[in-house]
């Protein structure tokens, strides 16, 4: 298993669990009295699951057993790789940070990191779609 | 990878890339408002990630790898009528989320995307089975 894929499933089984954490927060929130930034966690918990963990599980592996690129190349620019790693991971770390904490506090920054943490995925998302695109191909 | 798997990644590929567009743009309008009009995006986000992208991909994949007699995958009509009724599916809901058309279009839509996961079931379920001696 290449390096950049072990990076991507390591991270994937962190956002798993801390998904599932999140899960629990959000079924005790109407049973006991938690802090308000709680109330911002519903789309948080979705994305650490389906981002976090989903789409970080499924872009580990592709790199890994996608067709070849080409003989020098196999699996394309790593460079893009590790960049969609960061990408993604940043921009989602962001998100589960500014996204409740702007329901709870008037600082106008929090805003303009949400919107930094949108560009960091977004780009992830190219990054990973520019790397794989001409490794699907038929045999 | 067999002409259908390419078919059913790329355009899982370009699901992707269509849902984290209008994910950002609903997530940066939420950070900093730009138009309510945005939040329209939420259907089609929905449907292009979970069913355009997560589900294409899996159905692009298993049709790749699952076990083949021989060099055969089998009856493949199915899993042909399953690429194009669900993206036929999602179009027709990811449309009537934008125009606002009326309910049977949804309703039909997920009519669609129901018939084409049938029939990709219906495809891979002989293919589930043991490897057998000297078949790929
Ligand atoms: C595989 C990837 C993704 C899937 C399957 C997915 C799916 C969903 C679903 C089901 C919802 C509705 C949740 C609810 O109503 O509680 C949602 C909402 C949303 N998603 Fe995603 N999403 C994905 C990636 C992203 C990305 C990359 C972004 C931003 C860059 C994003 C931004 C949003 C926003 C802003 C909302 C609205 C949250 C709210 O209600 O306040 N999503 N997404």
């Amino acid at each position: 298993m290449p390096p950049i894929t072990r990076l991507f499933i390591k991270a994937s089984l962190l956002y798993l669990v801390a998904a599932f954490f999140v899960g629990v927060i959000l079924v005790l929130r109407p049973m006991y009295d938690l802090p308000a930034i709680t109330a911002g966690f519903s789309p948080i918990y979705f994305h650490l699951f389906m981002v976090g963990w989903v789409m970080q599980l499924i872009v580990g592996v592709a790199y890994w057993m996608f067709p070849k690129w080409s003989k020098t190349q196999p699996r394309g620019h790593d460079s893009l790789a590790l960049a969609t790693f960061w990408l993604l991971n940043a921009g989602l770390l962001l998100r589960v940070v500014a996204e409740p904490a702007q329901m709870v506090s008037a600082w106008t920054g929090w805003g303009w990191l949400i919107v930094a943490s949108a560009t960091l995925q977004w780009l992830a998302g190219l990054a990973f779609v520019a790397n794989t695109w001409p490794r699907v191909k038929e045999k | 990878m067999p002409r259908l798997s390419v078919w059913f990644v790329r355009a899982a590929l370009i699901y992707l890339t269509l849902g984290f567009t209008f994910g950002g743009l609903m997530l940066a309008n939420k950070g900093v408002p730009i138009h309510p009009l945005i939040w329209r995006l939420l259907p089609s986000h929905i449907e292009f990630l979970l069913f355009g992208w997560t589900i294409q991909l899996a159905f692009g994949v298993a049709f790749w790898i699952l076990p083949r007699w021989q060099t055969q995958r089998g009856n493949v009509r199915p899993a042909w009528a399953a690429f194009l009724l669900l993206n036929g599916g999602i179009w027709l809901v990811v449309a009537g989320s934008w125009f606002n058309w009326p309910a049977w279009t949804l309703v039909s839509g997920r009519l669609l995307e129901t018939a084409a996961v049938a029939a990709f079931a219906w495809h891979a379920w002989p293919r589930v089975k043991p490897w057998v001696e000297g078949s790929p």
